[in-house]
């Protein structure tokens, strides 16, 4: 039976993983290779680097990262933040990630999408959409599409959004619900569910994580096949198996390491 | 010499880095004479069905046909398993080998495709692939089109439908599912097509 996945995601920048505290201070919180290694022995299905680094520099030490990270990782490794062009993304591959995630630069450039799809296949390309709702109670499908790390309104919907991703090629959807980012009161299950149901391929579920039992929820209510987890295994729960553990007493099917 | 088949179509790091760390040094080749000399030949592919066009237009096919015929370990890994069938209806105009007579097809709809993420395989115990691999295990799959399962299927998995995800015959070996991002699992399989010897 087709597993639902649980992804591990790692803010990364100048080589080192950060997390936010309070959503301002960045702390150091370890080598991402270590970090990485550490996630897929505890039963993570996939990893995400995140590079979040503004300097050209960082993001030269972001691909001697991902190379030396890739070295012992042999679960499906994914690296976004700040790809632009289809040779930064083959530079990525190239170190040894298996996907990219893009978000700005497809907004900007939807044939961006088939560019790297041509050449590295669909499977390769995740299209990550940050959608807010204009209220609290507006349909989760209208949800607003922004870009720049959530500063910039791009005048899309994430459902129109995301099909238009899916018929450019893109292999999977990653869904951030910005609403629901940082609260660790839940994935935001309708918004998800809007987008899952209105495309063919894969969606991650990604905002909002905090118990086992939100993660029950969008897999069930949001129909998500996949849900990202980041800072839960800081605050909460333990690691992927203690998360995962949980999931399957709830009946969800998931891969437990051996 | 271990040949690992380029033929131009997506990333071959992960493949050639799992190899790596099973102990193996294989050879990255688009050279019909490198597979001519291989003893062990691995083919791995993401992508279109389309994309093994250059295996014919290179000459690999004939190279790895001549290969298979003289009994050297093969390994298909994605499309490189539903290139061993005769053709895919993805890619209608194109022929594989036809090491399996069948014909790979696109999954029958009603749920997501691409089918993408880690999917439990029944396994045949008496499988070469899978020797000291419990059955049920995960491996991680991402796939449109499926191979049917025939007699020379050694593990199944269900997705809407039951497919092929590992064939063996003789020498000739194929998984649908990418064992380099498979775990351990997978790099055990790896191991396993590695240490096999042809008797």
């Amino acid at each position: 039976m087709l597993t639902k996945r649980i992804i591990a995601c790692l803010d990364v920048d100048a080589g080192r993983v950060v997390k936010g505290v309070q959503f301002v201070d960045l702390i150091d919180a370890g080598d991402p290779a270590e970090v990485a290694a550490r996630h897929a022995a505890a039963g993570a299905d996939e990893i995400v680097f995140l590079d979040i680094s503004a300097t050209h520099e960082a993001r030269a030490t972001l691909l001697e990262t991902v190379r030396r990270a890739a070295q012992q990782l042999f679960v499906p490794f994914t690296v976004g933040g700040g790809i632009r062009t289809a040779d930064d993304a083959a530079a990525v591959f190239d170190a040894g990630a298996d996907k990219v995630s893009i978000n700005s630069a497809a907004l900007a450039r939807p044939g961006l999408i088939g560019e790297i799809g041509a050449k590295f296949g669909a499977q390769a390309v995740i299209v990550a959409i940050d959608a807010r709702r204009s209220r609290p109670d507006a349909l989760g499908r209208n949800a607003a599409v922004f870009v720049n790390g959530g500063r910039k309104p791009t005048g899309r919907h994430a459902v129109e959004w995301a099909r238009e991703a899916e018929a450019r090629g893109a292999g999977e959807i990653l869904l951030t619900s910005m609403d629901a980012d940082g609260t660790r009161a839940g994935f935001d299950c309708e918004l998800t569910a809007a987008v899952s149901e209105a495309v063919r391929i894969p969606v991650i579920a990604s905002g909002g994580a905090g118990t086992a039992q939100h993660f029950t929820r969008v897999f069930r209510e949001g129909k998500a096949d996949a849900a990202l987890a980041a800072s839960i295994f800081h605050f909460g729960i333990a690691d992927v198996r203690t998360l995962k553990e949980e999931l399957r007493r709830e009946g969800i099917p998931v891969r437990l390491p051996c | 010499m271990i040949a690992l088949v380029d033929y131009k179509a997506g990333n071959l790091t992960s493949v050639m880095k799992a190899l790596h760390a099973v102990g193996a040094n294989p050879q990255l080749t688009d050279d019909p004479a490198a597979v001519l000399r291989a003893d062990k030949i691995i083919l791995p592919g993401v992508g279109h069905f389309a994309a093994t066009q250059f295996l014919e237009t290179s000459g690999l096919k004939a190279a790895i046909q001549k290969r298979i015929a003289a009994g050297v370990p093969f390994l298909g890994i994605c499309v490189g398993l539903q290139w061993l069938f005769a053709g895919s209806t993805e890619a209608p105009s194109f022929s594989g080998v036809a090491a399996f007579p069948e014909t790979c097809d696109r999954f029958s709809p009603g749920r997501k495709i691409p089918h993408v993420g880690w999917n439990s395989l029944a396994i045949r115990p008496e499988s070469r692939l899978f020797a000291g691999i419990s059955n049920n295990s995960y491996v991680y799959f991402t796939h449109s089109y499926r191979a049917p399962v025939t007699n020379a299927t050694v593990a199944v998995t269900v997705y809407g439908e039951h497919f092929s995800a590992a064939l063996e015959r003789d020498n000739v070996m194929g998984v649908q599912f990418h064992p380099e991002k498979s775990g351990e699992v997978g790099l055990r399989i790896l191991r396993n097509f590695l240490e096999w010897k042809p008797c």
